[in-house]
């Protein structure tokens, strides 16, 4: 069986910041911004076409700023959030705001690529996540099962939740919390948990993960040391309560369970750089995907710490049954993580790498000089998933 | 014959006349042709002496003498004499040659004719005629056939006397006989009475005599008479009279018996008493089944007070005697005992059969299993100890008693159930020994970062890295040695169990080489990696120089040590055992794997040092509002001196390696690659504000062509490899920090002039200095794709710069 070859996308300019567009659930849209510090940055909008394997882009100005962070709303396929820098004074502050995508482009942009090279349509300013006086923002998080109106950025050493009112003209901070301590501490990034309610959310900063309550905005528990050096990226996973991947600079993956943050649950160690991102799979929580600046992007099987016993789709309804079924099972095909393959398209580091929103077996992956490649999970463990 | 005959003669000696000589000359003739005889056969030199000394017998040209040279008589001969002379001793000679011969035809045929005579005579002797008899044959035979003839004649007539004597006599005793047959009878038939009276009067005195003797104490007589008059009295005990005393008997003997218990059970006068006591009541015809229970209960008794002695030794205080004498006792006290009893039942008993034998089986295993529990606390009190002679003396002791009993009882299985204890002895005394070297081999190495912290207080770094390996390397080997040899003593030929099938197969092979040698090596080489395995904040704790040596000492190890350790082992115990055992190359492999993560952690954790210093100087510096370089930045320096010194640190351990073939002017083509590259190269586009498609289609192409760089990739165990690995991850750090920044014009030109310091002094360090370059021209790139206004610094200042700091 021959998997589909790789497809690739060249940006013009330097990139760090991929999100799907995670309100959409039909079409396969990602949403990428670039890094230019002498011209006006874009988002890019890649829609795949996975029949003809074709992309179709569409570019928006993105005038503030380069765009270190991008993240799509899950309630308004048009409204996403970026982290950009701004400079002033000869000082570089990071800011966040939540843009529109104008509406034209809205329901699928049917504009053909040769129209690209037409003036680009610029995006619609909704409203700044609050002054800089908080400090450079890291990172914006959305309310993973919400109506789009709420949203944690992490700026500094401050983590902020905004209420965004008046279809998200405005945006009212609600609570913030603050991390004090020795030095200067700085959260690098942040995730929402989808779990208990969305009450959760992580936060990484040097070599800690630290997860809050949103409603009281309290820290709830602490890794210390999670990682050997800096961490780079956390994401929970969708399925299973309590279940947390971290990466970082020391090459490894991390898995946690937050009840019990003594030891990692499960350590991976294939990449041979730094590991900028991590994800897992929305349906399938035993596909991992993780990005390093060791150029490569790693699709790894997580069998043994997934929600799914390997090569079975978990029913609520037979879930009973299935605990029966299960030791035999085991015996039948002990689960076994591995790696299910390793991709070598990139030639820079890789500092994103995201699943698709629409199609649960298809990811992307972006590099610093601005290639975005689409690639497909194996289809033999797919069926061999699916089956 | 001829050459003794010829030496007879002297050459002073006249010619004897004819060679039939007269008789007169015979005797001194004979007596000479004797002499010469005895001197031939080594027997002359007393009877010699008493002669007048003739001409020196040590004279070579003495023709009679034994040192004869015929050669230098000859010579002398020719040169002394004149011819005439000459001639005169030749006719001489050839005369006395025949005189010789015709000598001794004589001396034959007398001879001869002596052989004939005493033949015919021995012909004609009896055997029992005195050997002097043919000393002198000559005209002796005739006479000595002659007196024997008469002799025999003589002898014949007597013969005939005698027999007709002993006709008479047998005819006189025939009549006699008839004559006493009546009486005879009549005789016989009185003692008969006689006997059967005196038979009744010992019946009728039995029980009086029982009695005696009972009160006397003589119980094996009193025993001896009533087993003679059982048989008698049961026969007869219809007659009453019989019955009464037959009753009185029954009466004397039940006390008999009882007394007989009683002493039986009183039992102090020990075991050869008590088995006679039981001999006299099997003789009673006691019940041999209650017999041997009470035997046994008595016996038990015995032995239990030795138990309780031993215990008693093992006591809760501490001074308990040593293992030796704990066995030795043991030995004589307990296992002595029970032989005794053992020996003792099976006498007494032995007509009981199987079931008699199986009860004493049971009796032996019991308190056997008794003891050797007792045994085996005293030996696990000894686990703790060092002294391994001891304990296999203790051993040997132990079960060399034991072999004894383990041949009178071998249905108790004593014996194997001692050697299943000696073994298991010994196989926790392996696991000892394999926890020592493990403790040693941590020992050592806690001694190895004492070390190494305190010269570093004292300013100077590392010097002794090569001594403290070698140091490490030999007392563990010693360490390993003096297992070995400790262990050796089980297998030693005098010890009694040496040459039983566990510790001539399995406890060498699986024992000692498996479970002691390789399993220590195994956990060497675990305890190194555990090193590795520790996260990095946990991981700083360990100093980057004892990874280091851990690598070079499992390098070393697998080189050499590991096989020069099985082949030790494998000499001292010739394994003949055909379990399967753990190949020398397994294990060399898992030694150079370990080698290689510990390198590898060494580079990982070095290169981190590095990072840090490099990340913390790009991240805390504020780049856009920083002044126009005039210096290398410190940081800068510190990485070269730190990186020099970890250079130095490595190459007291590992060799240098291979690099890639360099140009003579290496230095200064670094230099002028790296500036002109830029300045005329791929990078030139990006700093002046011109289509960005060229910059990403420039550095694309670049990258199609370089290869890609693996950061953390595997060591190879050499300097340069070592050093290429911390620089790569030095410097990629680098180049990810500087993409996170925004820089100004004159930050940009600071990581310029950085840069090129870095280039300037790294490259001699790596095994491709291509690669140092590529990464350096990428940190420079990204630098100027972050700086909104890259104007780059003139090459010659950089040069400048970097030449003055």
């Amino acid at each position: 069986m021959e998997d589909d070859a790789p497809v690739i996308y060249g940006l013009e300019f330097q990139a760090r910041a991929l999100t799907p567009q995670t309100a959409e659930t039909d079409a396969i849209r990602f949403l990428v911004g670039t890094q230019s510090l002498k011209y006006d940055n874009q988002i890019h909008i890649i829609d795949f076409d996975d029949e003809n394997n074709i992309i179709n882009k569409n570019v928006l100005l993105h005038q503030a700023g380069e765009i270190w962070h991008i993240s799509a709303s899950p309630a308004d396929k048009g409204v996403l959030a970026t982290c950009y820098n701004k400079t002033a004074d000869g000082k570089v502050v990071t800011c966040a705001a939540v843009w529109r995508m104008p509406a034209e482009l809205e329901p699928g942009g049917h504009e053909s690529p040769e129209d690209a090279a037409s003036p680009a349509h610029a995006l619609e300013l909704l409203c700044h996540l609050g002054p800089a006086a908080h400090g450079s923002t890291a990172c914006v998080a959305w309310e993973p099962a919400g109506d789009g109106k709420r949203v944690i950025s992490l700026a500094d050493n401050h983590i902020l939740l905004w209420d965004l009112q008046e279809s998200s003209s405005q945006a009212v901070l609600a609570s913030s919390a603050s991390l004090e301590g020795k030095g200067q501490l700085k959260f690098t990034t942040g995730r929402w948990s989808p779990h208990h309610n969305c009450t959760q959310v992580a936060t990484a900063n040097d070599t800690a993960v630290r997860g809050w309550d949103t409603r009281t905005m309290s820290q709830i528990y602490c890794i210390e040391s999670a990682h050997g050096q800096l961490v780079r990226d956390l994401d929970f996973n969708p399925n299973k309560q309590y279940y947390l991947a971290s990466c970082g600079d020391d090459c490894r993956v991390k898995f946690w369970d937050t009840r019990n943050v003594a030891e990692p649950v499960k350590t991976l160690e294939e990449h041979s750089h730094w590991v900028w991102g991590v994800r897992y799979n929305h349906s399938h929580d035993q596909l991992v995907l993780t990005g390093s600046s060791d150029s490569r992007v790693i699709l790894s099987n997580m069998v043994s710490i997934s929600s799914e016993p390997f090569g079975h789709l978990v029913d609520d309804a037979d879930l009973s049954d299935q605990e029966d079924r299960r030791p035999e099972e085991k015996s039948q095909e002990p689960p076994q993580d591995s790696v299910i393959a390793t991709y070598e398209e990139h030639e820079d580091s890789v500092y994103a790498v995201d699943w698709s929103s629409a199609d649960p077996w298809l990811f992307a992956s972006l590099s610093y000089d601005g290639r975005l490649v689409i690639n497909r999970v194996p289809r033999a463990l797919k069926y061999h998933i699916l089956l | 014959m001829a050459a003794a005959a010829a030496a007879g003669r002297g050459p002073g000696s006249g010619p004897g006349g004819s060679p039939e000589g007269p008789e007169a000359e015979a005797p001194e003739r004979r007596r000479k042709a004797h002499g010469m005889l005895k001197l031939y056969y080594g027997l002359s030199e007393v009877e010699a002496a008493g002669r007048p000394a003739g001409p020196d017998p040590l004279d070579p040209t003495d023709l009679n003498g034994a040192h004869f040279d015929p050669e230098v008589y000859l010579d002398k001969l020719r040169r002394e004499c004149p011819l005439a002379q000459l001639m005169d001793s030749e006719t001489d000679m050839v005369r006395q040659i025949r005189a010789l011969d015709s000598d001794m035809q004589t001396l034959v045929y007398e001879n001869y004719n002596k052989f004939i005579s005493a033949t015919v005579t021995k012909h004609h002797c009896s055997p029992f005629q005195a050997p002097n008899h043919q000393c002198d044959p000559r005209g002796v035979s005739s006479d000595t056939i002659r007196k024997m003839k008469n002799d025999f004649r003589k002898m014949e007539d007597e013969m005939d006397r005698l027999a007709t004597n002993m006709a008479v006599i047998t005819d006189f005793s025939a009549r006699i006989s008839a004559t006493l047959q009546d009486r005879h009878e009549r005789i016989t038939k009185l003692a008969g009475v006689h006997a059967l009276l005196r038979k009744l009067q010992f019946l009728f005195e039995l029980p009086s005599r029982l009695t005696k003797c009972v009160e006397l104490g003589a119980y094996g007589q009193a025993v001896r008479y009533q087993g003679r008059a059982r048989a008698v009295l049961q026969q007869y005990q219809h007659l009453p009279s019989f019955r009464a005393i037959q009753d009185d008997c029954q009466v004397i003997t039940a006390r008999l018996a009882q007394q007989l218990r009683q002493r039986f059970r009183e039992g102090g006068s020990g075991a050869p008493e008590q088995a006679e006591c039981v001999e006299l009541l099997l003789a009673l015809g006691e019940p041999a089944e209650e017999l041997c229970e009470e035997f046994l209960a008595r016996g038990r008794a015995r032995l239990e007070e030795e138990l309780r002695g031993l215990e008693a030794e093992l006591g809760p205080s501490p001074p308990a005697p040593d293992v030796l004498e704990f066995t030795d006792r043991g030995g004589s006290g307990f296992v002595g005992g029970l032989c005794q009893v053992a020996a003792a039942y099976q006498e007494l008993f032995a007509a009981q059969g199987p079931a008699g034998a199986e009860k004493l089986a049971a009796f032996a295993r019991e308190l056997g299993s008794r003891y050797f529990v007792l045994v085996e606390r005293r030996l696990a009190q000894e686990q703790g100890g060092s002294d391994n002679s001891l304990l296999v003396r203790a051993l040997d002791r132990f079960h060399r008693r034991l072999r004894a009993p383990g041949a009178l009882l071998a249905a108790a299985g004593l014996a194997e159930a001692a050697t299943e204890i000696v073994e298991r002895v010994a196989r926790e005394r392996l696991g000892q020994h394999l926890q020592g070297l493990q403790s040693a081999f941590l020992g050592c190495l806690t001694d190895v970062r004492q070390a190494l912290a305190a010269p570093r207080v004292a300013g100077k770094e590392g010097p002794g890295l090569a001594e403290l390996l070698a140091n490490v390397a030999s007392s563990t080997l010693s360490h390993i040695k003096a297992s070995l040899a400790s262990v050796h003593l089980f297998t030693a030929k005098e010890v009694s169990f040496s040459n039983k099938p566990y510790f001539r197969g399995e406890f060498c092979s699986q024992g000692v080489r498996e479970s002691l040698i390789v399993g220590f090596i195994r956990s060497m080489c675990q305890t190194a990696q555990n090193f590795c395995d520790s996260p990095g904040e946990k991981g700083g704790a360990t100093p980057p120089a004892l990874l280091l040596l851990l690598s070079r000492l499992c390098l070393d190890y697998e080189t050499a040590t590991i096989s020069y350790i099985l082949t030790l082992t494998d000499e001292q115990f010739l394994v003949q055992d055909q379990s399967p055992v753990t190949p020398v190359s397994t294990l060399c492999a898992e030694a150079r794997e370990t080698a290689r993560r510990l390198l590898t952690h060494y580079v990982k954790v070095q290169g981190l040092v590095i990072s840090q210093m490099l990340r913390k100087s790009v991240e805390t510096r504020d780049w856009l509002s920083t002044l126009e370089p005039r210096n290398v930045r410190a940081v800068m320096k510190r990485v070269v001196e730190d990186t020099t010194a970890i250079d130095v640190q490595v190459g007291l351990l590992y060799e240098e390696g291979v690099r890639k073939a360099q140009s003579s002017d290496s230095s200064k083509r670094t230099f002028s690659v790296y500036s002109s590259s830029r300045q005329q190269g791929r990078y030139a586009p990006s700093y002046t504000p011109s289509a960005p498609m060229d910059t990403n289609l420039l550095s694309n192409i670049q990258k199609l062509f370089s290869e890609r760089i693996d950061v953390f990739s595997p060591v190879e165990f050499n300097k340069v490899s070592v050093l290429t690995g911390i620089i790569k991850i030095s410097l990629k750090t680098l180049l990810e920090c500087v993409r996170l920044r925004t820089f100004g014009r004159f930050g940009l030109q600071q990581v310029q002039v950085d840069c090129h310091f870095l280039q300037l002094y790294l490259w001699r360090f790596v095994a491709d200095e291509e690669l140092v370059h590529l990464l350096l021209d990428e940190v420079v790139a990204s630098a100027a794709l972050r700086c909104p206004d890259p104007v780059p610094m003139e090459p010659s200042v950089v040069e400048v710069i970097c030449e003055r700091g």
